[in-house]
């Protein structure tokens, strides 16, 4: 190996003292020392979130807006204030504009729901790509189902990369909404999500960005993008599961009804009549994961801590050192070689399929995805059955990369 | 050979190997030699679909046996599969509704029968059983 000791590292912290703050990253599995490159599908969390949780159950459990005993207030109080630390962390106009979800699915199925009911009618029509996660095809599929309107996919090339005059054809005066991710869960393709925005705005389509798999790996920033509507999960951001956010810009959540009714999103209830509350409680029926809605802001401020920018650029440094040393592995292909793409690598090895490979990695106690990766019309499209996925967070490092090459090589020979 | 004693056949065999690479190599090599399902069974109609791999299994009912023939895109799948087949095929519909699968445990490859592996090996053993409880309640038992 090359001694690069003399070269400055690009990124500022200690992946040392890194790694130390994950204690699962220190534990065994199948008696080998855990190498974690599970990250698409959830990230491990810090002592800084693991605390935090067991402080709001030692300390603060109590629910939220609703009462007038300390432990309410207090826990109101963390509530809200998380609330601003996401609303901060993307830069939304306004702390309202950030509803607490389950997740990225359930923030989709949001939108879908209340913006669909009101805006989609028989004949329009809403735009996805063809590497949308399941949770952005099957909610717009209901919705279409439902209205009668039709489900438009922009297409991708080879290398997973959106084809956007194709997409501008799509763009006519049926579209009432465009959803898509702004990273790819099984490509690890970024997507122009700027230049799709200026194209929708400027027939006056809003936009909605699947970021489960973005906002771990670049900052973002709701109002230079103008996006409209974002939707992203806490555990994919180093937080608690049972987290996420929607964001959507206030004229649009303010013309949308209620998704759930019941208690919190009501102003006065009658048999006759309900009048809604303001927002976001109005998007935020019955009592919310309390925890994790605090929480998720630990784990944000473990990654500005850290720094999106510094975080960008030793991930980026991770996946060039992976890709040419996995390509030199004989059969192996890469899948989704675009240009721009966060730390994700998807592969398949000519004569394996990938769960064999998955099976093996496993026992050599390296963590990683194999399968469809919840993105069947993808493979369907590469006409594979699915990949193996190392998708790397920056607690990762070129020592295990080393051991993930290693172990497909071994897995190649055990195989083949 | 009775199901049981196949699957002890089937430890016996296992126990000589002293780590997970030797058991795995072995099962890779069962998944080779596992004779294939003929081309005009690998149809839809046979296949059991996991998420991480597909599973296809044919039955033939002759003589009061049951013979069963598979396969799997995956080769671990494909080996784990053979190891079943071995044991419930050319057995009698009411042996196979009976019998109790413990050498996947013994084996100490339990985390294959698991949900998450979704690999379509649990769902191909309750699809055999099944075959075999339809077939019990057809054929009188004065065999």
């Amino acid at each position: 190996m090359k001694n690069d000791t003399t070269i400055a590292p690009r990124y500022s912290f200690d992946i040392k003292k890194v790694r130390n703050d994950f204690p699962i990253l220190s534990t065994t599995v199948h008696g080998k020392p855990l190498i974690y490159m599970d990250n698409g599908a959830t990230s491990q969390k810090p002592w800084s979130v693991i605390r935090a949780i067991e402080h709001y159950y030692t300390s603060e459990n109590s629910n939220v807006h609703r009462g007038v005993h300390f432990l309410s207030q207090q826990a109101t109080d963390a509530f809200e204030l998380s609330r601003k630390k996401v609303s901060l962390f993307i830069n939304a106009k306004h702390d309202h504009e950030v509803i607490m979800t389950k997740g990225t699915t359930d923030s989709i199925n949001l939108v879908a729901n209340s913006y669909g009911r009101k805006f989609v009618k028989e004949g329009d029509s809403i735009i996805i790509s063809t590497m949308e996660h399941h949770s952005n095809i099957v909610p717009w599929q209901l919705l279409c189902e439902e209205k009668g309107a039709t489900l438009k996919v922009i297409p991708i090339n080879q290398k997973g990369e959106l084809l956007m005059d194709e997409f501008e054809k799509l763009l006519d005066d049926t579209v009432r909404l465009i959803s898509v991710a702004w990273v790819s869960n099984s490509l690890g393709t970024i997507n122009p999500v700027k230049e799709i925005i200026e194209m929708a705005h400027r027939r006056g389509i809003p936009v909605m960005l699947d970021a489960a798999q973005a906002v771990q790996h670049l900052s973002v920033d709701v109002q230079e993008l103008d996006v409209d509507f974002l939707a992203f999960s806490g555990h994919k951001l180093y937080g608690p599961t049972g987290s996420g956010v929607l964001y959507g810009k206030e004229k649009w959540l303010d013309a949308m009804p209620p998704y759930q009714g019941g208690g919190e999103m009501i102003k006065t209830v009658s048999f006759a009549k309900t009048t809604y509350n303001e927002l976001p409680f109005k998007f935020e029926a019955g009592t919310p994961n309390i925890e994790a809605g605090i929480c998720i802001s630990t784990g944000i401020d473990y990654i500005n801590e850290l720094g999106l920018e510094n975080i960008q650029q030793y991930e980026h440094e991770l996946l060039e050192y992976a890709t040419p040393r996995l390509q030199e592995i004989e059969g192996l292909k890469i899948i989704g070689t675009a240009a721009n793409k966060a730390s994700v690598i998807s592969f398949i090895v000519e004569g394996t399929h990938p769960s064999d490979i998955g099976i093996i990695l496993d026992k050599l106690g390296i963590a990683v995805r194999t399968g469809h990766h919840c993105t069947q019309p993808l493979m369907d499209w590469y006409g594979i059955p699915g990949t193996v996925r190392a998708s790397l967070a920056f607690y990762n490092t070129k020592e295990e990369l080393d051991q993930l090459v290693a172990g497909v090589k071994k897995a190649v020979g055990m195989l083949v | 050979m009775t199901i049981n004693e196949i699957q002890d056949e089937l430890v016996e065999e296992f126990s000589m190997f002293t780590d997970w690479m030797e058991k795995y190599e072995y099962i890779i090599q069962l998944g080779k030699e596992l004779p294939l399902i003929e081309e005009q069974y690998k149809i839809d109609d046979n296949l059991i679909k996991g998420c991480q791999s597909k599973v296809w299994l044919h039955a033939d009912h002759q003589n009061n046996k049951v013979l069963f023939t598979a396969d799997s895109d995956a080769i671990i799948t494909k080996g784990l599969v053979s190891m079943v087949v071995r044991v419930l095929s050319d057995h009698s519909p009411a042996e196979i509704v009976q019998a109790e699968l413990y050498f996947v445990d013994k084996i100490g490859l339990k985390e294959h029968l698991s949900v998450t592996r979704s690999n379509g090996l649990l769902s191909m053993i309750k699809q055999m059983k099944m075959y075999a409880l339809a077939l019990q309640s057809k054929v009188p038992n004065n065999q």
